[in-house]
């Protein structure tokens, strides 16, 4: 049988010169997947651990944490806890520009499992969830539950559904949803691997990153570093947006120039006014930053980052403009829950949206500088730090821009300023 | 001694960076994180103890050294 085929509006492409080890054409079924060597025998944990260390595998779901840490942290708690672990595979992919993890759900649902129930054999876990938001994504997983045996498996997995929110993605708010509570994330500590779901400890691991571990049981350490670079091994996914062209999903090795994917993409460097990082949370960079890989220490020391590999690229939109209604969005969509995110976020928006409009005054940009330097770390997610990051990178990136705002001389938002509520988001027609 | 800050439940009385200013800061709005890890030296211990039992909603919480509450 097949599953639920893939968004037509996105088209999936592979980095020249690159075998692909997460996309593939068309949606697996278990038969094929299978034949192609899936669902092998399980390694030994331990072995398998070393070699997940090895690997220097990060994860994919926006903050790039080496694998093996998670693991071993997971490990360590259930040996000290006396309580057998609970695995989560995260699939619900807040980040607007972003639809990787959808696509690997909705296509490669046996490729997650398989590297679902390696980690659940690493991290001692008997319990595991694949949680989602995506309607598709979740009738995608079940259907390929339903094709594979529980002793393939060797532990019960079930789909959890949440509503789709910027913030019901972080690790915390999926614990608290399965444990029955909103999905919103809640402060720390505990961590997950110390205590989320019925107090157990848990591995919460992006779907992404546990599509790589079949590659890795098969293959090894030293294949899986074979593309990428040395601090960020392997290849990633990354969808690329805006530009006034439709997006697209690549795989790509960790390492690539910036410019090269807009290139590939169809995007001179010369149309380029900048390009927003990470999905909403890694700020913007400019023009000049187009020469950067795309790995996480690179992006990193320049004060970006790679995120969940969410790109969109501006062209003709004006970048005060997207900061603004960047700002407008997290303002929105944050959990309600920390006064300095709710208050943070609203007030950076406001300041942003006057620099759009050309009536802020020097004292307000002021104001701005000072929330995105001491408004991170403020709040129990990293909602206010990806705010923060886009305040920032407006300020650092584009201070001819702000000037010419607070001039009131930008033609671009004179004539009609860029405005979206979710701006570069991949919408869809429900599948 | 050892504390966390249940920032989602703050709702800025701000008790917290008056008995302990060391330990607790306030934003703008009167919201409240941790300057440090939550480890709490000795002869601070009665500051925090006092931050923590004068905070209305009880988001300062103490803790073990496993992060347990305690």
């Amino acid at each position: 049988m097949t599953t639920t085929a893939a968004n037509p509006g996105i088209t999936v492409a592979v980095w020249p010169g690159c075998v692909p080890r997460l996309v593939n054409q068309g949606a697996e079924d278990f038969l094929d997947y299978r034949a192609e060597g899936g669902y092998r025998e399980m390694p030994d944990a331990d072995q398998f651990l070393a070699e997940v260390q090895r690997s220097g595998l990060l994860g994919r779901g926006g903050a790039g944490f080496p694998l093996a840490i998670k693991l071993a942290s997971v490990r360590d708690s259930v040996a000290r806890r006396g309580a057998d672990a609970v695995i989560i595979a995260n699939g619900e992919e807040g980040e607007p520009t972003s639809i990787k993890d959808r696509w690997l759900l909705r296509n490669r649902p046996h490729l997650v499992l398989d590297g679902l129930r390696l980690a659940a054999a690493v991290a001692g876990a008997t319990r595991g969830y694949v949680y989602v938001s995506d309607p598709a994504a979740a009738r995608s997983i079940e259907a390929a539950l339903s094709e594979v045996g529980a002793e393939t498996l060797g532990l019960t997995i079930s789909v959890y559904t949440v509503n789709a929110g910027y913030v019901a993605g972080e690790e915390t708010a999926a614990v608290r949803a399965i444990n029955g509570g909103p999905a919103k994330p809640t402060d720390k500590p505990p961590r997950p691997y110390q205590k989320g779901v019925a107090q157990r400890p848990t591995l919460v691991s992006n779907v992404e990153t546990l599509a790589n571990l079949p590659y890795l049981a098969r293959h090894g350490a030293t294949a899986f570093r074979s593309e990428g670079t040395d601090s960020s091994p392997g290849t990633f996914l990354a969808t690329v947006s805006g530009g006034g062209r439709p997006p697209v999903l690549y795989e790509l090795p960790h390492g690539a120039v910036l410019a090269d994917l807009l290139g590939v993409h169809g995007i001179p460097a010369n149309q380029v006014r900048g390009v927003l990082m990470g999905g909403y949370f890694a700020g913007l960079l400019n023009p000049e930053a187009l020469e950067v890989t795309l790995d996480h220490q690179t992006l990193r020391a320049g004060g970006s980052g790679l995120g969940c590999g969410a790109i969109s690229v501006l062209t003709d939109d004006c970048p005060v403009a997207v900061a603004a209604s960047v700002l407008a969005y997290f303002g929105r969509e944050n959990a309600g829950q920390c006064g300095s995110c709710f208050n943070g976020t609203a007030a950076m928006a406001a300041v942003a949206e006057a620099l759009r409009d050309q009536v802020a005054t020097t004292e307000d940009v002021g104001r701005l500088q000072r929330w995105a330097g001491v408004l991170p770390g403020r709040g129990a997610c990293g909602t206010l730090d990806g705010a923060t990051k886009v305040a920032a990178s407006l300020l650092t990136q584009f201070p001819e821009l702000v000037a010419l705002h607070l001039a009131g001389a930008c033609d671009t938002c004179r004539g009609g300023a860029f405005r979206g509520e979710r701006p570069y988001a991949i919408e869809e027609v429900p599948a | 001694m050892k504390i966390r800050l249940d920032r989602t439940l703050c709702d800025g009385f701000g008790f917290c960076a008056k008995h302990a200013p060391g330990h607790f800061s306030l934003d703008d709005w009167g919201y409240a994180s941790m300057t440090g890890d939550g480890s709490v030296a000795p002869d601070d211990e009665a500051d925090v103890k006092r931050a923590l039992m004068d905070c209305p909603v009880h988001a300062i919480i103490e803790i073990d050294e496993q992060d347990d509450d305690v």
